[in-house]
């Protein structure tokens, strides 16, 4: 099942680190341009490791990293880690500039793209607060925004919400998925939830257990926008219980030597 | 169990705490001189083998005039250590976080500089350098320990995530030293300088002790020893009192400074209820 018009891929990407763990083998992982493609698999199967190893923080020890176009990924892509990962001694504004900052953009100059950013996650009102005056889902909008406002075509995005409670967790749910329709990017989405994967996912990677590798995949063929009528429909719980049941083979396909 | 208290109570009761942390010492203060002052007037015990209390103030406004002048030279050289000390320990902290072979060669004797005790090194830099220079060096080496070890930790305790983003946006080392690692250190820098402010303090007045017979000096320190070879006991303790508070408005400065730059942001400077 591999997209049409691939936007970032992993070949064969194998990684062990100095430790002599084996956190990937042979990893084969194609994320589609306008996809939004979720990675789901057990804690420590190397979801991590794949996402960084993609966005270029981690080498990886065999395969390599195919961009569309080529090019070194630095302006096209945004990371959002699994803590919202702001500077505490600057406010939300100027840690959504930050990315503009370090290319050498004027506060001036990078002042519309960060207004543009901070009101795409809801956060306009918020510029000038400091992120420990902000609820932990007001971080994480932060954070969002922060990986929007380079205007990346990938947005990379580790567990992001795993740490927030659900009612939080689903209104990020429902608005991440307006910001993706409204940047026309792919985002790679790790999580070790069933739920969240199938509510936002166009297609689910299932990996196994350490050494991780792709058990198997499956599209969710559901239209968008979906909302909150979708995560009581019958169609998200029928693919709940596929998804569920694809992800228990692929831990019991471990065990397996 | 007691009930949950309604916020306006707990309000109540954070400002009462913050009553009682001022008005208690004070009240400990007053008592414990009116006690000394008691027992001295009871048992007409001779000044210049302790004196009241009342004649220490007292010898404070009288002696004022050579005190203060003194005063402004142990400040001087305080003040000047406390500068060499911030600016040396945030430097090799530096250096220190640049180059690992550095930090190998010199970190051991940024140790022994510190354990060694000063009141044994002052006499031998009194010896070797002018004495205001070896004041200083006193001053330095007890003061820029706690600036280098704290700053070494802040260095080293910046969020790793926030290094992976800044290089993942292409950070220059500049950009990441001064938009990322003195950002991150500075609320362990500033509780090293408060340390280190009270240490620069003890520096300049073991080497002024030290000095002392040497009588070229004419610091705080000086005046008490000078005092006691004079048998000028209310003077001694007036010196005395001088550097006491002299330490507790260092402190205070020093504290206060950290609360302005770190406010909005530090756990350690949170506003009560905020
Ligand atoms: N820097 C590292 N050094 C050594 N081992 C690591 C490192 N990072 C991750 N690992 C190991 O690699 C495996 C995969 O980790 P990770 O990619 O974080 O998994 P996941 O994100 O799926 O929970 C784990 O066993 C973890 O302990
Ligand atoms: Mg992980």
């Amino acid at each position: 099942m591999q997209p049409a018009n691939p936007a970032v891929a992993l070949r064969g990407i194998g990684k062990v680190f100095e430790s002599g763990v084996v956190a990937l083998d042979a990893l084969d992982l194609t994320a589609g341009s306008r996809e939004f493609v979720s990675v789901l698999g057990p804690s420590g199967c190397g979801k991590s490791t794949a996402l960084r190893i993609m966005a270029g923080l981690t080498p990886p020890t065999a395969g390599n990293v195919i961009w569309a176009e080529g090019a070194a990924p630095t302006r096209r892509i945004g990371f959002v880690f699994q803590e919202p990962t702001l500077m505490p001694w600057a406010s939300v504004a100027a840690n959504v500039r930050l990315p503009l900052k370090l290319a050498g953009m004027s506060a001036t100059d990078a002042a519309p793209a960060v207004g543009a950013a901070l009101a795409r996650v809801g956060l306009a009102d918020m510029a000038g607060a400091y992120p420990r005056e902000l609820s932990g889902g007001m971080k994480m909008r932060a954070s969002i925004a922060r990986a929007l406002v380079t205007r990346p075509q990938v947005l990379l995005m580790d567990e992001p919400f795993a740490a927030l409670d659900e009612i939080t967790r689903f209104r990020l749910n429902n608005d991440l998925l307006s910001v993706w329709q409204a940047m026309a990017g792919t985002v790679v989405f790790v999580t070790h939830s069933v739920f969240e994967s199938v509510f936002l996912s166009s297609r689910i990677v299932v990996m196994t257990p350490r050494p991780g590798r792709v058990y198997d995949e499956i599209a969710i063929e559901e239209p968008y926008p979906r909302d909150d009528a979708f995560r009581t429909s019958a169609a998200y719980a029928g693919y709940c219980r596929r998804v569920s049941g694809i992800l228990h083979a692929a831990m019991a396909a471990e065990r397996v030597p | 169990m007691t009930n949950p208290a309604a916020p306006g109570s707990a309000i109540a009761r954070s400002r009462r705490e913050s009553v009682l942390r001022v008005t208690l010492p004070v009240l400990t203060l007053a008592g414990g001189a009116l006690i000394w002052e008691l027992i001295v007037r009871l048992n007409a015990i001779p000044a210049y083998v302790l004196p009241a209390p009342s004649l220490v103030a007292a010898t404070l406004v009288s002696d004022w005039t050579i005190l203060w002048s003194s005063l402004l030279v142990t400040l001087a050289t305080t003040f000047q250590g406390l500068a060499l000390a911030f600016a040396g320990g945030v430097g090799l902290a530096l250096l220190f976080n640049r180059s690992r072979l550095v930090e190998y060669s010199l970190y051991p004797y940024a140790v022994i500089l510190q354990v060694t005790p000063v009141v044994a090194i002052a006499p031998l830099l009194l010896v070797y350098l002018p004495q205001h220079a070896a004041v200083l060096a006193c001053a330095w080496i007890v003061a820029f320990f706690p600036v280098l070890a704290n700053t070494t930790l802040g260095l080293n305790s910046v969020d790793r995530n926030l290094v992976d983003l800044f290089r993942l946006y292409g950070a220059t080392r500049g950009q990441i030293l001064f938009a990322l690692k003195l950002p991150a250190a500075l609320p362990y820098v500033l509780g090293g300088l408060r340390i280190a402010g009270g240490l620069a303090l003890i520096g300049a007045v073991v080497a002024e002790i030290a000095a002392g017979s040497a009588g070229a000096g004419s610091g705080l320190a000086y005046r008490i020893a000078e005092a006691g070879y004079r048998l000028n006991i209310p003077r001694m303790f007036a010196a005395l009192l001088l550097l006491s508070v002299t330490g507790i408005v260092i402190f205070v400065l020093l504290s206060a400074l950290a609360r302005v730059l770190l406010r909005r942001w530090h756990e350690s400077e949170l506003e009560p209820g905020g």
